[in-house]
């Protein structure tokens, strides 16, 4: 049980994180609000934690505009994609340990 | 345990958060109710106007080229009067149930959900114009249900996955109108108001019931 949960990515550790991650596995990008939307965050609290993924490569962020307003999408790295799959099978081996 | 609890719990989140990006969920039970309405209300004034237009036929006993016209045109109007009236309010009760779940009513699955919509939509609607232009009019009705039931079997890979069943049984009464192109209107009837109306009262019952009160 130790060795799965130090398997479980710390990264991934906040609601927020997961949420952003979850979204942008099933969508090829989305934009600023269009996340706000779904994982249900502060402009400020969003744009940290979006941050933190982009540093950590997982998400990359693309600025764009929509007439002469700015438009940021954001979608999931090779990279992001492969550590969220591994977070998502720890998960899974945790949950199943429990029955 | 309390470990082992969270895990759950973020499991939950992420098939939430899946689902909710990319299904659009909030078509609200009403709006099925409401076309049906508008469609069954719009196949009655067709009829009677066919009534009408039958009845002088056999009092003058010959065909009258301006009668004809004249009734073609006002059940081309109709058609897309009912169209435009149904879409308005099933779009309006849709938006209600998306303000009453604070939700946005223009994001990525709903995009999604319209694209898949309205492309086989807009080919019937190409299709249905030209038997209009070329004033061949008997498969009208089968083809506006054909194409129109393609569309949300395409469609219901994105919302609520019900109303791909919707889609089978407006595709299936297209397909055996096609061989009785004569009772079209009794078959346009059907699928479009019965059939919108049945769901409508199913779906409200199923989604919207316990979750929004009266509505």
């Amino acid at each position: 049980m130790r060795k799965e949960i130090e398997q479980l990515n710390k990264i991934f550790d906040s609601r927020i994180r997961i949420g952003i991650m979850s979204a942008l596995m099933v969508n090829e990008s989305m934009n600023f609000n269009e996340l706000k939307a779904l994982v249900d965050a502060t402009d400020g609290n969003l744009a940290t934690h979006l941050k933190t993924l982009e540093d950590n490569t997982f998400i990359k962020v693309e600025k764009g505009f929509i007439g002469r307003k700015t438009n940021t999408t954001y979608a999931i790295t090779k990279a992001g994609e492969k550590a969220f799959r591994s977070h998502l099978d720890a998960l899974e081996k945790i949950i199943k340990n429990l029955g | 345990m309390k470990e082992q609890y969270q895990e759950l719990e973020a499991l939950k989140d992420i098939r939430n958060i899946m689902e909710r990006s990319t299904r659009f969920l909030s078509l609200s039970g009403w709006s099925g109710i409401w076309a049906g309405a508008v469609a069954l209300g719009g196949s009655a004034i067709a009829w009677l106007q066919l009534g009408r237009y039958y009845r002088q036929y056999n009092e003058r006993g010959n065909f009258d080229t301006d009668q004809y016209i004249n009734l073609r045109n006002n059940l081309f109007y109709l058609g897309i009067t009912v169209f435009i009236i149904a879409l308005a309010g099933a779009f309006l009760f849709t938006l209600r149930k998306v303000r009453k779940q604070n939700g946005s009513i223009w994001n990525s699955a709903s995009r999604r959900f319209l694209n898949n919509l309205a492309i086989p939509l807009g080919t019937g609607a190409i299709m249905v114009s030209a038997f209009v232009y070329n004033n061949d009019l008997q498969y009208i009705a089968p083809a506006c249900l054909l194409f129109y039931g393609l569309s949300l079997y395409n469609a219901g890979k994105f919302t609520l996955n019900d109303i791909r069943y919707l889609g089978i049984i407006e595709v299936i009464l297209g397909a055996i109108c096609l061989f009785f192109p004569a009772l079209g209107l009794y078959f346009w009837a059907t699928g479009f108001g019965l059939m919108h109306i049945v769901y409508g009262v199913i779906m409200w019952n199923k989604y919207d019931r316990g979750t929004t009160g009266t509505t």
